[in-house]
């Protein structure tokens, strides 16, 4: 919203204040101020002057050659302009001015002199008229400088219109002007109004058929209006604050809603009799005043003439009843409706206009009787012969609650943490219109109606009305003196940052985030199909971001698929939510999970495959000092492979799985390539229960190795093998590893080496044999047989 | 004797500079020193010449034989150098600016940002929380005192799901309902201030480009006790503030409205690039807007069940919001904000720790 300040000064006396630093004040104290410009500073030496002689330039055929009386001289000037006629006064721009940054100077135009130049309102920057040169009244003296007669000079400022969301009453130049008042500590002077001439009983007949929705209509019905172009002030005011002047009667209407923020709207007398607010039975189709047929439902407030819609409530009017530019008789609406039906309207049919923003915040109702003595103020002053043929007629059906509030300085201290006098609090709450009875040092204080439609109801409220005139900046600031105990992190935070530290600088994996919904284009890359399951409601559907993910996989292996140039071996990773379809109650089951893809092109499948083994050992032992065991599973998604996807379970936990992808998914990715995929659930993760940390005191003797072969069966699996050698039964094996592993076809030939140690001596080639022979007796028994 | 120790120290000397390596230095060792090399040998002629001569013999003998010793001594310590430094001048001298093939590891730049705030808070006596991604519609709205039918709730800008009155959290406020039942009894009962932050990725239906995303992280904080006031308030998040950016930030706090804070404020600090002076990344005006904050609203705390209707100021406290997503592109210079959630690996394996 655009506020001049010539306008605030109407309604307070900022004389000698340095509007600056008040408008700065005003972005600490009351809402955000975007820019400030400072109108009419580029504009210099502009008068009125009347052209006395016109003639066609020699050499062009649109421009001519005028003699322009500017007072004190008269000067020859170049002007292109159509309406450029003998005996019209119009903005002369002097040589020396200057016009919109422009100096103006001497100049030869087509082999003729021209010193000067005569402007339009385009050039003058108060209206965006730019069809011809300004006609001025004939009345003003031919020298007179222009800014006497228009305020250009004008400081402009635009506030943010979202930070205005909770203030209705900062929706017009009143209301900014008290803010104004509170911060200078001076007087808010008062609106002028006009209360009416009528003196008959005929009243604007008004029904509010929906009283939830209206919570007030005032009118008056004016006749006789002769005039119909608003005045000077007015037309640049206007335009200063991103309207424009269209006619005298819309003008005032749209003036009135930028000084009070009461919305207004002037029907044709002529097409107005009985005023009925109430929504239709039925969808209608309905002309707005800007020629738009609009679609109304049964949910919209309107208004109508008896029985014939004449305006959308609180948003557009329609086309038939408008206003024209030679009206002579007009019905006034000045209403309250409800905010909640405005915004869902205009919503509805994405049309939002300064009126409905407005009605939105919920504006004051007690307002809707003081705008209509504005308008015929207005009217008046603009228009001496207008006069009103009804009783100002106001339905008040829906009333807010008037609000009073007790507090005690010592509230005030306690919710601040510093020292505001009882004065101060009194004197701030008085300058915003605040009622304040107050005895010693506590207060009751009553809110005024413009502030209590929503935004003061308690003490807290309060609080912000005092500090924020007092000012943030002036605030003594300290710590807390509450004891400071000390903070654990939680499980979840300690694994998850040891499994990002071990995957990151361990393993070297790159971390990614990804979304929580599928993207059905990048599935169809990989041949992957897009699995029911919890979805965005319509209105996020069409963005094709319609269905969440129930694994991290259909979110990374695109991923991997994006980056497969990248290099020839990466892996990354992601610890974030997936929904795994509903829960009993029918709310979705988020998971957080760990998803790990590794990708190669240089290795076998199996080390790659081993490495994502070696990755979820590592985890497991390092943050649970447990051993992970692998069990082959059924596939749950299209992407695993049939042979190679395997449950991970740790302490008697299922807590992930382990897989190669499948031959179709595989190909798709790129050739010669392999994936592996592990997730793990963090939560069933945390939930493991950690064993504490064994040491074995080393013997200070030297362990005896030795090496077998064996020819495993293909099929059968090391760890069921690793039976016949249980520690239980061997004290003193104090380390089995694996040395080598190949294939020879039927048989996988595996050299394991078998470590043994005593604490208090070696043990001899002797006693080792002994107990190798007991191992491969076990192992021949399992068909183990030793390679020689 | 004397002649045949004077011609067999010029053998010696002769065989001795042929040496060249520790293997004929033994033989050389063999020849003269062993038992029966040509000292001992000299030892057995001693027994034949005169007793009064045998004085004087035995000692040439001796001083001959410690004589080689030494030389053998030294010979050979010469030819370990030898070797050695032949060793070393043979070594290769390794190049260390050939380009190293094991990639790197790397953090998600939201990870490091998120541990360092983390830590920050955690030194300063706050929790660190988590909290799901799927809310209801009432910690998300209702629990924080948005009404019914506050454009935040409209679809346009939230996404429901169509499990019932579920949707993606579209601000980490969401969590503060349940972080204060979590912590609302120890506050009351061992008064034990409550001091909570919860990162947390939120969701709002934007159209995506590279100023906006619709997945973004956010971290919020809470501070509830018996008189948290507003100074307090100012007071933490300076202190947090100039932890954040390592140095001592200038911040303004404006009324802001949010309406689960009263009163509520825009925090700005003053610009970190022209310390206030006005330049292109403050828009010239001093400030960057930062970090939405205020004074917990009276009806959040009694949703929260730390007050009571009864004395709905009983506990006070403070709550704030940090964007994430946002301070992590201004640390690292992130222009498109795309790049957090693309996956492009060009991109994100440059996070390689702090």
């Amino acid at each position: 919203m655009f506020v001049s300040m010539n306008w605030i000064k109407d309604f307070v006396d900022l004389e000698g204040e340095d509007l600056e630093k008040l408008i700065k004040r005003f972005t600490l104290s009351t809402a955000e101020v975007e820019g400030i410009e400072y109108k009419g500073s580029d504009i210099s030496d502009v008068v009125v002057g009347e052209i006395i002689s016109c003639e066609d330039h020699p050499d062009s055929d649109h421009l001519h050659v005028l003699k322009v009386d500017a007072g004190s001289e008269v000067f020859d000037v170049v002007c292109g302009a159509p309406n450029a006629r003998c005996g019209i006064k119009t903005a002369f721009a002097k040589v020396g001015g200057s016009v919109c940054g422009m100096k103006i100077k001497s100049a030869k135009l087509r082999g003729v002199v021209s010193n000067g130049m005569c402007c339009s309102g385009k050039e003058l920057g108060i209206s965006d008229d730019h069809s011809g040169i300004m006609e001025l009244d004939s009345s003003y003296a031919n020298g007179t400088d222009i800014k006497t007669i228009f305020p250009i000079d004008d400081v402009i400022f635009e506030v943010d219109n979202k930070s205005l969301t909770n203030r209705p009453d900062l929706w017009g130049h009143y209301g900014i002007a008290r803010e104004f008042a509170a911060l200078t500590k001076k007087p808010l002077k008062d609106l002028p109004v006009m209360e009416d001439d009528y003196t008959g009983s005929d009243k604007v007949d008004i029904t509010i058929a929906k009283p939830d929705l209206c919570y007030r209509y005032s009118s008056v019905r004016v006749e006789n209006i002769t005039k119909h172009v608003s005045p000077a002030v007015m037309q640049v005011r206007l335009y200063y604050c991103g309207s424009r002047a269209i006619n005298l009667l819309a003008d005032i209407t749209n003036y009135i809603m930028l000084e009070l923020g009461q919305p207004m709207h002037a029907f044709d007398g002529k097409k107005i009799g009985r005023i009925v607010v109430d929504t239709p039975d039925k969808d209608i189709e309905f002309t707005t005043l800007d020629g738009n047929v609009r679609q109304i439902t049964t949910d919209t407030l309107m208004i109508y003439d008896d029985k014939t819609p004449v305006a959308i409530a609180g948003i557009m009017g329609g086309l038939d009843s408008e206003i024209a530019d030679d009206t002579e008789c007009l019905v006034l609406e000045s209403a309250n409706f409800d905010g909640v039906c405005v915004r869902k309207s205009a919503s509805r049919m994405a049309l939002r206009t300064d009126a409905s923003a407005r009605y939105e915040k919920t504006l004051d109702p007690e307002m809707t009787l003081t705008a209509v003595k504005r308008f015929l103020k207005l009217l008046n002053d603009a228009d001496k012969g207008a006069r009103c043929v009804s009783l100002i007629s106001d339905v008040y059906v829906k009333r807010y609650p008037e609000i009073s509030i007790d507090f005690d300085k010592a509230f005030v201290d306690r919710y601040t943490g510093i020292d505001i006098s009882s004065d101060m609090i009194e004197d701030t709450l008085k300058g915003l219109g605040f009622g304040v009875d107050r005895r010693s040092d506590d207060f009751t204080v009553h809110v005024p109606s413009w502030r209590a439609t929503k935004d003061i109801s308690m003490q807290a409220d309060i609080v912000e009305e005092i500090t924020r005139i007092y000012g943030y900046d002036n605030f003594d600031i300290r710590t807390t003196f509450e004891p400071l105990l000390p903070t654990r992190p939680s499980m979840a935070k300690i694994n998850e940052n040891a499994v990002k530290d071990i995957l990151v600088k361990r393993y070297d994996l790159c971390e990614v985030h990804s979304r929580i919904w599928c993207d059905p284009d990048d599935l169809k890359d990989l041949g992957l199909p897009l699995e029911d399951n919890v979805r965005l409601l319509a209105s996020s559907e069409e963005k094709g971001t319609g269905v969440l993910r129930t694994s991290l996989v259909s979110c990374l292996l695109p991923f991997v698929y994006k980056n497969r140039s990248f290099d020839d071996t990466f892996g990354i990773f992601e610890i974030g939510r997936c929904v795994k379809g509903t829960k009993e109650d029918g709310t979705a089951d988020e998971r957080r999970d760990l998803c790990i893809v590794l990708y190669t092109k240089e290795k076998s499948e199996r080390s790659l495959y081993m490495e994502g083994v070696d990755i979820v050992n590592t985890i497991v032992s390092e943050q649970k000092h447990l051993n992970v065991s692998y069990v082959k599973t059924e596939t749950a998604h299209a992407w695993q492979h049939p042979k190679n996807t395997s449950k991970i379970s740790a302490g008697g936990i299922g807590i992930g799985t382990i897989c190669t992808l499948h031959p179709s998914t595989l190909k798709k990715i790129a050739k010669n390539c392999f994936v592996v995929c592990i997730e793990i659930d963090m939560d069933l993760f945390d939930s493991v229960a950690a064993l504490a940390l064994e040491f074995d005191e080393p013997s200070r003797f030297p362990a005896v190795d030795y090496d077998l072969s064996l020819l495993v069966p293909e099929g059968v699996r090391f760890e069921s093998i690793s039976s016949c050698w249980d520690r239980k039964d061997n004290p003193e094996l104090s380390k089995v590893s694996v040395i080598d592993v190949y294939d020879t076809g039927t048989l996988k030939s595996v050299t394991v080496r078998f470590s043994f140690v005593l604490p208090d001596r070696t043990l001899t080639g002797e006693e080792v044999q002994k107990r190798i022979d007991v191992i491969t007796d076990k192992l021949a028994k399992q068909n183990v047989m030793m390679r020689s | 004797m004397k002649d045949h120790i004077k011609e067999l120290n010029e053998r010696f000397t002769k065989e001795m500079s042929q040496v060249c390596d520790q293997r004929s230095l033994e033989e050389l060792r063999l020849a003269f020193l062993s038992k029966k090399g040509q000292v001992s040998q000299l030892m057995s002629e001693l027994a034949k010449i005169p007793n009064e001569q045998k004085k004087e013999a035995g000692a040439l003998i001796n001083s001959f034989k410690q004589d080689i010793i030494k030389r053998f001594d030294d010979k050979l310590e010469e030819i370990k150098k030898a070797e050695e430094e032949r060793l070393i001048s043979s070594a290769e001298s390794y190049d260390e600016s050939l380009p190293e093939k094991r990639r790197k590891g790397s953090y998600h730049p939201i990870t490091l940002v998120q541990r360092e705030l983390e830590q920050i808070f955690a030194s300063m006596g706050f929790d660190v929380e988590d909290y799901s991604e799927i809310v209801d519609d009432y910690h998300c709205f209702e629990a924080l005192n948005i009404p019914k039918f506050h454009p935040a709730r409209d679809m346009q800008d939230t996404y429901y799901l169509s499990t019932p009155n579920q949707l993606l959290k579209s601000h980490t406020s969401a969590a503060q309902n349940a972080i204060m039942y979590k912590y609302g009894k120890l506050l009351k009962e061992n008064g034990r201030p409550i001091r909570a932050v919860f990162p947390g990725r939120c969701f709002r239906n934007e159209a995506i480009d590279a100023c906006h995303e619709n997945t973004f992280f956010q971290m919020e904080g809470i501070m509830i006790d018996k008189n948290i006031s507003i100074s307090n308030l100012i007071y933490f998040m300076k202190t947090m503030l100039s932890e954040v950016f390592e140095r001592d930030v200038t911040v303004r706090l404006r009324p802001g409205f949010f309406p689960f804070v009263e009163p509520g404020f825009e925090l700005d600090i003053q610009c970190l690039i022209c310390n206030g002076d006005g330049c292109p990344s403050c828009k010239n005006t001093g400030w960057l807007e930062l970090c939405p904050c205020g004074m917990i609203h009276p009806n959040v705390l009694r949703m929260g069940g730390i007050n009571t209707e009864d004395d709905p100021y009983a506990y006070t406290g403070f709550a704030f919001g940090l964007g994430l997503t946002r301070l992590a592109m201004m640390k690292y210079g992130v222009k498109d904000i795309r790049t957090f959630n693309e996956g492009d690996l060009n991109a994100l394996s440059q996070f390689v720790s702090k």
